[in-house]
């Protein structure tokens, strides 16, 4: 422990690296380090973009770094990439869009793999995220995998989420459905020289008139991010939606729901854990999961049987204190 | 656990059909292989550091092995990096005990075998801990 905190203290990319290394993999020493820096992350502005493959979301990141950069703001980038269902190898490819940050000292770029998570995110995103908050970064951007319709996990850990989209994704249609089109703070037509973006921007404009949404207005920009245009206005769009979190207490709030819903994590992973080892610790479940397996009986009663069984032991170990 | 490899193109070395072939296909072995591009020594130990490598695989065809290999080789040591640093392309045999005396782990010449690499990875990758 007194190591993870001179780790954190040294305040370096090599020291960096290497506690993420250890969030990233899940070792047996991370649960410290998160815990470490649970206490210390808070102050960075933690910025989403999401969107289809291919709409130029890792450009994108690399033009709103280089600019932030030039401002002397220390910038964390998490950026995922999808793990092969089949070999569990990655080819983790966002860092080629980003080659122009390499000699820029204050952006940090870390990629994940998806690992088999299925939000939009690798399951460890938040946890490095976390990590790099503590390590006082100003501003954390994660770009997602390309993503379709329902891959909103990057709500749940951004302040601020920006959907980057293409001209020419379909019609009117598209922008009302549920799910993707409505997690957004701003939306960003990218190829925007491409035929079809003021039509795009023009139905995005209808569909956001129509939520009747009260308070923040989610702006739409257009931007050629190879060319690097509409990117200043971008990063101004951010800053003004940090501002209108910071006055409407919403970024505090968020903070909090996130810190509830981290304990909510935290605890079903220690109980699933828990089921695990006693399920293997005590023979004869053995016995009746194979009965489920072979259809013999019913997976809802031996479920319950397993959870009970854990509960009813630990009480009888402790005298009841843990279970009320 | 998963062995991430930093994959590179050395300084100004064009060609990189090759390393992006030998990338494909150790994904396919079960790696995660962050893909770099073109790169100088400096940046590329900055890639690994930042990324957690476990390896660097460095691929040249130009001739630079042995100038910018051995770089690789001395900065990230000196940064204390300990990852493997394994190279392939087109290598003469004549420079291949130089690259080694300098830390080169390995060099994998043309037709070499994709499971000789993976294995070779997988026997010599250090799993370290903070």
């Amino acid at each position: 422990m007194e190591k993870i905190a001179e780790y954190f203290d040294k305040k370096d990319d090599v020291s960096l690296g290497k506690l993420l290394k250890e969030v990233e993999n899940e070792t047996p020493i991370s649960f410290d380090i998160l815990k470490h820096s649970s206490m210390r992350k808070g102050k960075a502005h933690i910025v989403g973009i999401t969107g289809p493959p291919g709409s130029g979301k890792s450009t994108l990141v690399s033009k709103i770094c280089k600019q932030l950069a030039a401002k002397g703001l220390q910038i964390g980038v998490v950026c995922i990439d999808p793990t092969s269902p089949f070999t569990q190898g990655a080819l983790l490819g966002d860092r080629i869009r980003m080659q122009e940050l390499a000699k820029t000292p204050n952006v940090f770029i870390k990629s994940l793999a998806t690992r088999g998570n299925l939000g939009g995110l690798a399951a460890s995103a938040a946890d490095v995220v976390q990590v790099l908050d503590a390590y006082e970064k100003d501003v954390i951007l994660i770009e997602t995998v390309g993503v379709g319709q329902v891959e909103f996990d990057v709500l749940g850990i951004a302040d601020t989420i920006v959907l980057v989209n293409v001209p020419g994704l379909g019609d009117t249609l598209q922008t009302l459905k549920a799910g993707i089109m409505e997690i957004a703070d701003l939306y960003v037509i990218n190829q925007a020289d491409r035929p079809g973006a003021n039509e795009s921007v023009k139905d995005l404009k209808m569909m956001i008139r129509e939520s009747g949404k009260v308070g923040w207005q989610p702006p739409i920009l257009q931007t050629v991010a190879t060319e690097e245009k509409g990117v200043k206005e971008l990063i101004e769009s951010i800053h003004e939606h940090k501002a209108h979190l910071k006055s409407t207490n919403l970024w505090k709030e968020k903070r909090q729901e996130r810190n509830v819903a981290r304990l909510d994590t935290m605890i079903q992973g220690l109980l699933s854990r828990k089921v695990e080892e006693y399920i293997k610790e005590e023979d004869g479940w053995q016995h009746r999961i194979q009965e489920v397996k072979e259809g013999k009986t019913d997976p809802f009663t031996v479920s319950h049987e397993i959870v009970n069984g854990l509960i009813h032991k630990n009480n009888s170990k402790s005298g009841g204190r843990y279970v009320k | 656990m998963q062995i991430k490899v930093v994959m590179s193109k050395l300084g100004l070395d064009i060609h990189w059909r090759g390393a992006l072939v030998v990338s494909r296909m150790l994904r396919d072995e079960g790696m995660e292989v962050v893909y770099l591009g073109n790169q100088f020594p400096e940046q590329i130990v900055d890639a690994a550091i930042q990324e957690g490598a476990d390896v660097i695989g460095l691929s040249t065809l130009g001739g630079n092995h042995l100038t910018l290999g051995p770089k690789v080789v001395q900065i990230a040591r000196e940064k204390g990096v300990d990852a493997l640093i394994i190279m392939g392309g087109v290598i003469p045999e004549d420079d291949i005990p130089a690259l080694k005396e300098a830390g080169i782990a390995e060099v994998f010449g043309p037709e070499t075998r994709i499971e000789s690499i993976a294995d070779f990875i997988r026997s010599h990758v250090k799993n370290t801990i903070a």
